[in-house]
């Protein structure tokens, strides 16, 4: 079996006969943290999407933990997706049910526990995130930060062996957002979880990646490691990190 | 030409049309392309509606919200209807010294045609919309995407038990919807035209026949399914924030009014070729 857990093999997506992907490569190993770092509209979302079967290459594969999935229907997708927990960038929380049932969604939809168990794991996984005595609350009482804790207590909830963030960071305080990174970081040490991280926010991708990917008009221009992403000669990559804009 | 339509599989169901297909063509492919993902999805709930677990719970809690909170409009609008009805009728039949079969044709028209279309068209009004709107919050916010990426489906879990209980309701709402048309045809007959109680329920109970109730019910059963998809179907794919959904929305009730409106015609064929 691959070292690779998760890959993509020159995959190419249109929306309406716009290209938004145009043939991505990239391999992610097992239990590494790889952040795809981009502007707005270059396709990191799309990309990470394609991971779960919620989008479907035009053409190119995807592997996930070695079996090829972007042609299996939604019946075939559910082992791909209990190995792999998906943080959505505004949380998607359910809002008609409570913390605790969002949390708990996939442990009842796909595990014989009993409600006891399924609370006490629920607990863990929101102590995980370090949120506690929330479990009755609705996603409306909860702030940004929090909605985007509980969300990734549920997308930890059933121990995938990947979990996919999309912009965790966007849209919050500077403080919450180093929470997140510090969170995301402590997550990939405790359970050793392959981990893809999306964003443009280049402190969240040296603080918490082990490996940088930076995409820019539906391709992959560089992939290396933090230290070399920082050193770059790539003319578009180092505009990007010296805010600049695009090259 | 290839056209590509993949209902909550690609993420952008029923858009993926080539771009050469824009201007002009663009809206009979859009329109090809929304049918043709209606018809997927209504294959998919009626495989996944026998599977088993069923939803019990959510079939029961959606009985009640499409149901028994329907009552009220369909209730007050066919008793209405059926006091108009009786009134309209014995003031065109005066001249023709027919006043004395008003029962008669208030029972057919409305056990036949105006009962099942009617409360057909408020549910699609009431229920149609507000699923639409519902799970269209739900598109646009992920949580439909969630529900996919928790290994869930989306068609079991949100578009089986709103059909299922729409299916379910839709006849039950009928039949009490016509009685209520027939006794507000039974006020008029008593207060405005001055016929008797007996004589006005003689002439409505010996008008109708087993064959009308079940070809009025029986097309009731087809018109809550066709509301219960195209809602869940405009749902699921509404993009685009508060506007995509207020559009879905929109689309969803003109589409299921004529859906109920046109598919009557022929399913009234059918049962009259099947029932006589």
């Amino acid at each position: 079996m691959s070292d690779h857990f998760i890959r993509y093999v020159g995959v190419h997506k249109s929306f309406d006969g716009k290209a938004v992907l145009r043939g991505v490569d990239l391999a992610i190993g097992r239990g590494e943290t790889v952040v795809v770092l981009g502007g707005s509209g270059t396709g990191k979302t799309v990309l990470l999407r394609h991971t779960i079967g919620l989008h479907r290459p035009d053409a190119g594969q995807v592997f996930v933990d070695g079996v090829e999935i972007h042609e299996f229907d939604e019946e075939q997708l559910i082992e791909t997706r209990k190995k792999v927990g998906m943080l959505f960038q505004a949380g998607a929380l359910f809002d008609s049910m409570t913390v605790e049932d969002n949390v708990g969604y996939a442990l009842r939809e796909h595990t014989d526990r009993s409600e006891e168990e399924i609370r006490s794991r629920v607990c863990e996984v929101l102590g995980l995130v370090e949120l506690e005595d929330v479990e009755q609350l609705m996603p409306s009482s909860l702030s940004g930060g929090m909605r985007k804790r509980v969300a990734l207590a549920r997308a930890i909830a059933l121990a995938p062996q990947a979990i996919l963030y999309d912009e965790p960071t966007t849209g919050l305080d500077p403080i919450t957002a180093n929470t997140i990174n510090r969170l995301i970081r402590n997550l990939q040490k405790k359970l050793g979880v392959t981990s893809i991280v999306v964003t443009h926010d280049i402190h969240s991708a040296f603080t918490v990646g082990d490996r940088i990917a930076f995409i820019h008009e539906g391709r992959i221009l560089f992939d290396g490691s933090v230290d070399e992403a920082r050193k770059t000669s790539e003319p578009t990559l180092k505009n990007f990190l010296e805010g600049g804009g695009y090259g | 030409m290839v056209v590509t339509i993949r209902i909550g599989a690609s993420g952008r169901p029923g858009k993926n049309y080539p771009a050469a297909a824009a201007g002009r063509t663009g809206w009979f492919y859009s329109v090809l392309a929304q049918f043709g993902g209606m018809v997927r999805l209504a294959g998919s709930t009626l495989r996944h509606t026998f599977k088993r677990p069923f939803e019990a719970e959510l079939w029961i809690e959606q009985f009640y919200q499409l149901g028994v909170r329907s009552l009220t409009i369909t209730n007050v609008t066919l008793l209405f209807t059926g006091m108009v009805l009786a009134i309209q009728t014995a003031y065109s039949l005066a001249a023709y010294g027919g006043k004395s079969f008003v029962g008669d044709i208030v029972a057919l028209s409305v056990v036949r045609e105006l009962g099942p279309v009617l409360t057909a068209l408020m549910v699609a009004g009431r229920v149609g919309a507000g699923i639409t709107a519902e799970l269209g919050s739900m598109a646009v916010t992920e949580q439909v995407d969630a529900l996919r990426a928790l290994a869930a489906n989306p068609v079991r879990k949100l578009v089986v038990p709103r059909v299922a209980a729409l299916v379910l309701a839709l006849p039950l709402l009928t039949i009490l919807a016509d009685t209520m048309a027939l006794f507000g045809g039974l006020l008029m007959g008593l207060f405005e035209i001055g016929q008797s109680r007996a004589y006005y329920m003689g002439h409505t109970l010996g008008a109708l026949t087993i064959t009308d109730i079940v070809s009025g019910v029986g097309k009731t059963v087809f018109f809550a399914f066709f509301i219960g998809v195209i809602a869940c179907y405009n749902g699921i794919n509404a993009r685009g924030g508060a506007d995509g959904v207020g559009k879905a929305t929109t689309n969803t009730v003109v589409v299921s009014s004529l859906s109920v409106i046109i598919s009557d015609f022929f399913l009234t064929k059918m049962f009259l070729l099947v029932l006589g």
